[in-house]
């Protein structure tokens, strides 16, 4: 524990220190005051005078790392990149990856997914899919951060949902 | 006489409206102030029902819709009486709250006296001799609305809130009434309009020849006593130890709807009331700085009630100020400083001032 601060006595009267906090608050309203008033008025060289973000019509910039919600990349043809390896189900540690594989009628390519649902209500947002995707099929970069379901089978993205998704960048 | 009713009328409608509404925009004030000194933005999405036309946008902007729509949640709610609380005293409680707190502003003068048919008038509702006691009274009269909030809500937790304000309430009356009295000595009358003439009675009445005599001047520990003091008797924030806003349960935990509305109104109202004697005793109330009309009536009377207001409305700032910078008193630190520090200092303080006053003259 902290020991105790012996207050002098113009501490104790609480007056400089109460002064000292009111200058401290008083500046604050009138810095701002004047800033908004000046961006108020068109000019956008001040800074803002408060540091809000108004939500739903205004949006952080996001890092072009972030992992936000999934996508299935597309093969020049349109088809799903996914050769149905498999590798992003095994590694996914809460298991909401699911894939279905089927013959690919492509004579080069072995495999592709049948069904490729993601349980969007048990995903970690870790990325390891994305790390362990071979074929660089799936990726975490469309930038969208909000999405909301009534029932646990709508946060179930299957394939089409996935592979309509489009990238932050194209946007 | 017709004219006399009419005058009065004039004078009630003046105070009452501009308290009232000005109260109603404080809840506003309170918002946008707190969140531009809190680097926010503040309440601004309230709108009329989902109308929100062009013209009106910055009005909502501003977040001038939140007091409508607050009053509206408030006429809207469920108005519900604990069955075991008596349902008279328990609806009277919010009122007379309420009441005590208006009527305290019908002895503060806008204006100087000014002659219109024939008569001297002055916007002041009651030009009592005995203003400053008048003013006591109505803020003491305060004690017994919160007082019976709490006792006839029948929770014990009301009763405690209620027992906290009144030891507050009765700390903060005497060190406002001890705090004026140096006022009263110093410019020799108990009527508010006497004391705001005499701060500022002639161009060569000026202390070391160029202060003007206010109060703030003349009284500066009084005037620190009485506005600290009068903090503590709105009993908001640094001194809102009986409903402490966020954690504690206070005397009102049992209403709802508006007569919640009420006690919150209340503080507000004096808020004003406080900010009122403050300009009016210690800021020179109407008078602006070397300016000395040499008569009264048409365009001055105006500039009066507006430099009048306009003090008002600061020290309303002003304390709205302190509510958003001061962490709260512990209810023994809130006592301690009632009665061990603001009594006793206002007492030095009418000695000092009589002792002044004695040296001077002889």
């Amino acid at each position: 524990m902290q020991p105790r601060v012996k207050l002098g006595l113009l501490q104790r009267t609480y007056i400089p220190e109460v002064l000292i906090g009111l200058i401290i608050t008083a500046r604050h309203f009138f810095v701002n005051l004047r800033n908004h008033t000046l961006r108020l008025m068109g000019s956008r060289s001040v800074q803002p005078g408060a540091v809000t973000i108004q939500y739903p019509e205004e949006r952080r910039p996001l890092s072009p790392r972030l992992r936000s919600l999934h996508r299935l990349t597309k093969r020049e043809d349109g088809a799903p990149r996914c050769v149905a390896c498999l590798m992003c189900e095994t590694v996914c540690p809460a298991r909401c990856i699911y894939i279905v594989p089927k013959e690919n009628p492509d004579p080069h390519i072995e495999k592709m997914p049948a069904r490729f649902d993601i349980d969007l209500g048990r995903c970690v947002f870790c990325g390891f899919c994305v790390e362990a995707c071979p074929e660089d099929a799936i990726r975490m970069d469309t930038g969208i951060l909000q999405f909301s379901a009534s029932s646990r089978k709508d946060m179930i993205y299957t394939m089409d949902q996935l592979l309509a998704h489009k990238p932050a960048s194209s946007q | 006489m017709w004219v006399d009713i009419g005058i009065t009328v004039f004078n009630v409608l003046v105070a009452g409206l501009f308290v009232l509404s000005l109260a109603g925009l404080l809840t506003w004030v309170e918002r946008k102030q707190s969140a531009v000194m809190q680097d926010r933005i503040g309440a601004n999405r309230a709108d009329l029902f989902g109308w929100d036309p062009k013209l009106l946008r910055p009005i909502r902007r501003l977040g001038l819709f939140h007091p409508i729509a607050d009053g509206l949640k408030m006429f809207l709610k469920e108005d519900y009486i604990p069955p075991e609380a008596n349902k008279l005293l328990f609806s009277l409680a919010p009122f007379l709250s309420l009441f005590c707190g208006l009527i305290a502003f019908a002895v503060i003068p806008f204006c100087d006296k000014f002659q219109v048919w024939g008569k001297t008038v002055s916007v002041q509702v009651a030009s009592l001799d005995i203003g400053v006691l008048y003013i006591f009274a109505a803020l003491s009269m305060g004690i017994y609305g919160v007082f019976l909030a709490g006792y006839t809500s029948k929770n014990n937790w009301a009763y405690l809130g209620a027992l906290r304000a009144s030891a507050l309430m009765l700390s903060s009356e005497i060190a406002i009434g001890v705090s004026i009295i140096g006022v009263v000595m110093l410019y020799g009358s108990m009527e508010i309009g006497d004391i705001v003439r005499a701060q500022q009675a002639g161009p060569h009445d000026l202390l070391f020849g160029f202060l003007p005599k206010w109060g703030i001047v003349m009284q500066p520990l009084g005037f620190l006593l009485f506005l600290t003091a009068g903090i503590a008797a709105t009993k908001r924030i640094p001194f809102d130890m009986p409903e402490g806003e966020s954690e504690i349960i206070g005397y009102f935990v049992e209403y709802s709807g508006m007569k919640f509305g009420m006690f919150m109104m209340t503080d507000f109202v004096e808020t004003i009331v406080v900010a009122g004697l403050t300009a009016a005793l210690f800021l020179g109330g109407w008078h602006i700085p070397y300016f000395y009309p040499a008569h009264t009536g048409g365009w001055i009377t105006v500039l009066q009630v507006l430099v009048f207001m306009l003090k008002v409305c600061f020290l309303c700032w002003f304390m709205v100020l302190v509510r958003w910078t001061l962490p709260r008193f512990r209810y023994d630190q809130a006592m301690r400083l009632g009665w061990m520090g603001l009594f006793p200092l206002a007492i030095a303080n009418i000695v000092v001032t009589g002792i002044m006053i004695v040296m001077s003259n002889g």
